[in-house]
């Protein structure tokens, strides 16, 4: 059963302008989280995360599309009681400390009272909040604040856990015991839907994620899926004794040519050349020192796919081809 | 409690945390005090200056604080994404709207509450006699007060915080004159000006049939039927404003 599910979301903003057309923040946004798993929801800044994010709990109305939140439709006020929500760079009532704070949103969620001191005592200690408890938020740092937006998204125990950048602004002990954190939930059974755009984060601890770019999702899948068509793509070959330069064959084979004094550095767009390139090395004289393929990260997937998007209308040109 | 119970408690918790509140109602203790100061001047009319000032220090505070506050209660919400967690929440728009205007109302009624008890204690000090026109003259001016902070809780649903606090307050000065512009339309001459007076006197509140604090302070009791249906009016006028309030936010993106 899937969790979260977009079909054909689209969000509009008014430009505030007569006249001028409005702004497209999501374009036909169709996604699916599974229960049980963490899902990275990756993009640059202004692709659309924080936008997804605020229609799938309410805040903000899709211009068209659907939405449904554990198989109900987005909106519904009852589904909420099982979900949890940490915004993006949070900002709390800074009058109420810690406790009241935690106690409020518990009772928004229906708790009764032991419930709650209960809870508050087991999440605070869980952030590494234990001895601020009274402390009133306006006197929290901003990593403060991101831990205790954490507590107050699992104060009423949640199956589905929606967080919008949960690792800025932490350092990097804090990074850690949020990743921790995520995953110990996926233990306990719960779905846990995140953005960021840290990769590493991503590549650590997701099951599967869905990269997203001025408002469409351009990949998504398993990490280790997606990074492994990106894997064929690239071969790095490096020889020597070998002129490159006016050799138009090698140049209309490599996306990148190097001359670093004897050696040559010579990078294939994918396996399938390695052959004419290594036909063509010898046939010139040269000697063959490696071939490698080049190891892909997510970090190459989401540039190769921010480039490509840079360059809509002049993807024909490869960048980084050697003149 | 209910979802709106919770909201209405920590917005009357804000409310108590936040300084400004003390400082208003200071400042009316002290134009209380100073009515007496002024009580002196004229020897004639002692006790009426001293019950007239009074009411209506605690009038003018009383509106402050349901505009100042009024205007920023969802606003702030918005504008600092504080709303974000909460809309995330199980609980409607409408019982939003709802609680943070039953905070503030409790808010409003401790204020009045300590306001009369400073008043009835500067009375009493000056052996003004304290008479039961004082009290049904405060009941209305705290009706006046709901419906002032419901005109600020709508605007503020659609336009900036200082944009609603100039359409409250425009209003509250219109709904305070309507009633005379009318009668001196009627005589005058029937044109464009006469269709706006009239437009103005059914769309304003009436804010001029809560206000008995003339009569209050000379003694002269109201009948309980008029502050009975004067409250009426007066609630039934602020459920109004709520509900379209409800309405606008609901439509809303954060
Ligand atoms: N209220 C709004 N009015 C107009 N445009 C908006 C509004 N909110 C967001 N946008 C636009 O929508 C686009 C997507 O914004 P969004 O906040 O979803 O990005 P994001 O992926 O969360 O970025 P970031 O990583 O910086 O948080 C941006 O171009 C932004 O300018
Ligand atoms: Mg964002």
């Amino acid at each position: 059963m899937d969790d979260i599910v977009t079909e054909n979301l689209t969000k509009s903003y008014a430009s505030g302008w007569p006249g001028r057309p409005p702004f497209v923040a999501l374009d036909g946004l169709s996604l699916a989280v599974r229960r049980g798993e963490i899902f990275g929801f990756l993009g640059p800044n202004g692709a659309g995360k924080t936008t997804t994010l605020k229609i799938l709990l309410g805040l903000v109305r899709a211009t068209s599309g659907h939405a449904f939140l554990l198989g109900q439709p987005v909106g519904d006020v009852a589904t909420r009681r099982r979900i949890g929500f940490l915004p993006e760079s949070p900002y709390f009532y800074d009058y109420l400390t810690a406790e009241e704070f935690l106690g409020f949103y518990g009772q928004l969620a229906g708790l009764d009272r032991a419930a709650i001191n209960q809870r508050v005592t087991d999440l605070l200690g869980l952030v590494g909040l234990a001895e601020a408890r009274t402390r009133q938020l306006r006197k929290f740092s901003k990593g403060m604040l991101q831990r205790v937006g954490l507590a107050q998204a699992l104060i009423h125990d949640p199956e589905l856990i929606i967080l919008d950048e949960p690792m800025t602004g932490l350092d990097p002990v804090g990074r850690k015991q949020v990743r921790d954190l995520i995953l110990s939930l996926r233990d306990c059974g719960k779905t846990v839907f995140f953005s960021t755009h840290i990769l590493h984060d991503v590549e650590m601890i997701c099951d599967r994620v869905g990269i997203v770019m001025k408002g469409r999702l351009v990949a998504s899948g398993r990490v280790d899926e997606l990074v492994r068509q990106d894997h064929t793509r690239s071969v790095e070959v490096v020889c020597q004794q070998l002129k490159v330069e006016g050799n138009a064959f090698i140049h209309s084979l490599a996306t990148r040519v190097l001359q670093q004094g004897q050696q040559c550095l010579i990078v294939l767009p994918s396996p399938d050349a390695v052959d004419a390139l290594v036909g063509e090395i010898r046939r010139q004289g040269g000697q063959l020192l490696s071939v490698t393929p080049h190891k892909a990260s997510l970090e190459d997937l989401f540039f190769q796919e921010a480039t490509q998007q840079a360059s809509r209308p002049l993807s024909h040109m490869t960048s980084g081809r050697a003149s | 409690m209910g979802a709106i119970g919770v909201i209405a408690v920590n917005a009357f918790r804000e409310s108590l945390r936040d300084k400004i509140l003390y400082n208003l109602v200071f400042f009316a203790g002290l134009l209380i005090g100073l009515s007496v100061l002024l009580a002196d001047l004229s020897i004639t009319e002692h006790h009426k200056v001293i019950a007239d000032m009074g009411l209506a220090a605690i009038n003018l505070i009383g509106v402050i604080i349901a505009i100042f506050i009024g205007i920023s209660l969802v606003n702030k919400e918005i504008e600092r994404r504080t709303i974000y967690t909460i809309m995330a929440r199980p609980i409607s728009r409408a019982s939003f709207i709802m609680g943070k205007y039953l905070g503030l109302a409790l808010t409003l009624f401790v204020n009045m509450s300590i306001m009369l008890a400073v008043f009835l204690l500067t009375l009493s000090l000056y052996h003004v006699p304290i008479q039961s026109s004082l009290f049904q003259a405060v009941a209305l001016i705290f009706v006046e007060i709901l419906v002032v902070t419901a005109i600020a809780l709508f605007f503020s649903t659609f336009t900036s915080t200082t944009l609603s606090a100039i359409f409250t307050l425009g209003l509250y000065v219109i709904g305070h004159l309507t009633a005379d512009l009318r009668t001196l339309m009627i005589n005058g001459d029937s044109g464009p000006l006469k269709s706006l007076v009239d437009l103005l006197y059914y769309l304003a509140p009436n804010l001029e049939m809560l206000n008995i604090k003339g009569q209050a302070a000379v003694g002269i009791v109201a009948a309980p039927g008029y502050v009975v249906m004067a409250s009426l009016y007066g609630v039934m006028y602020a459920g109004v404003l709520l509900t379209g309030a409800c309405l606008v936010f609901q439509q809303r993106d954060f």
